[in-house]
């Protein structure tokens, strides 16, 4: 059982090993068209200075619709949960 | 709820309306600096927080559960419907960006004064999400804290 141990630890280890030195260096992302054409263009296109707001509010505007809901879903369960506490 | 000293009481006052002013701050500046609705409105609700665990069952008996769902809501339904605003392109398209109206102001390429009458739809985006996690997190609070019907 110790031995099975041990070879898997070392199977493990020489993976994980293996992931760190195949990662690309840091800095250099696979595609980068998408964040370089934000990046470009949001304060031609969203008159925004902030590109992070303007990635939020403008041309990812769903997933932040997505999380305003999730938030509402919290309040509302909650809400429900302690429905009569208050009156 | 137990009685907190009058140094507690005082201190929670003071400081409750500087970290209003500073959420307000952040949400109304969202599309220049880093923040926005999200981070703005947890900053009010940390205001909230404050007051309720200083004051008690005086800060939650003053606040009505009834006016901050009204307001949640309403914020929420009004951010919808900027998005809607947008449908004669496509959804959340921001139709008020560089049109001269309310926010409407052009931006210039690279480093500029940063304006707030700027970024169209954005910065409303941000009002109506911070009402809405203000409230949000305020009900849940009033909710959790407000609850002891003893003393």
């Amino acid at each position: 059982m110790e031995i099975v141990k041990k070879f898997f630890f070392i199977l493990f280890g020489a993976f994980m090993l293996l992931c760190a030195a195949s990662l690309r260096p840091f800095g250099t992302p696979t595609q980068s068209t998408m964040d370089e054409y934000m990046i470009l263009n949001s304060q031609r296109e969203a008159a925004c200075n902030n590109v992070v707001a303007s990635i939020v509010f403008d041309y990812r505007g769903f997933d932040t619709l997505g999380e305003s809901t999730v938030l509402f879903a919290a309040v509302s369960g909650i809400v429900l949960l302690f429905r009569g506490a208050l009156d | 709820m137990s009685k907190n000293s009058k140094i507690v009481e005082i201190a929670a006052a003071m400081l409750a309306a500087p970290i209003i002013t500073f959420g307000l701050y952040i949400i109304a500046h969202g599309h220049l600096t880093p923040g926005g609705g999200f981070q703005g409105g947890t900053v009010i609700a940390t205001a909230f927080a404050l007051l309720f665990v200083a004051f008690g069952k005086k800060a939650t008996d003053s606040l009505r559960k009834e006016l901050l769902v009204a307001l949640e809501c309403t914020a929420l339904l009004g951010f919808i419907g900027l998005a809607y605003l947008g449908l004669s392109k496509t959804f959340f398209f921001n139709f008020l960006a560089n049109s001269g109206l309310l926010f409407g102001e052009t931006v210039s390429f690279g480093p500029n004064q940063g304006l707030v009458n700027t970024a169209g739809v954005i910065p409303l985006m941000n009002i109506f999400v911070g009402v809405e996690v203000s409230c949000g997190l305020t009900i849940i609070m009033l909710l959790f804290m407000g609850r002891d019907k003893s003393d």
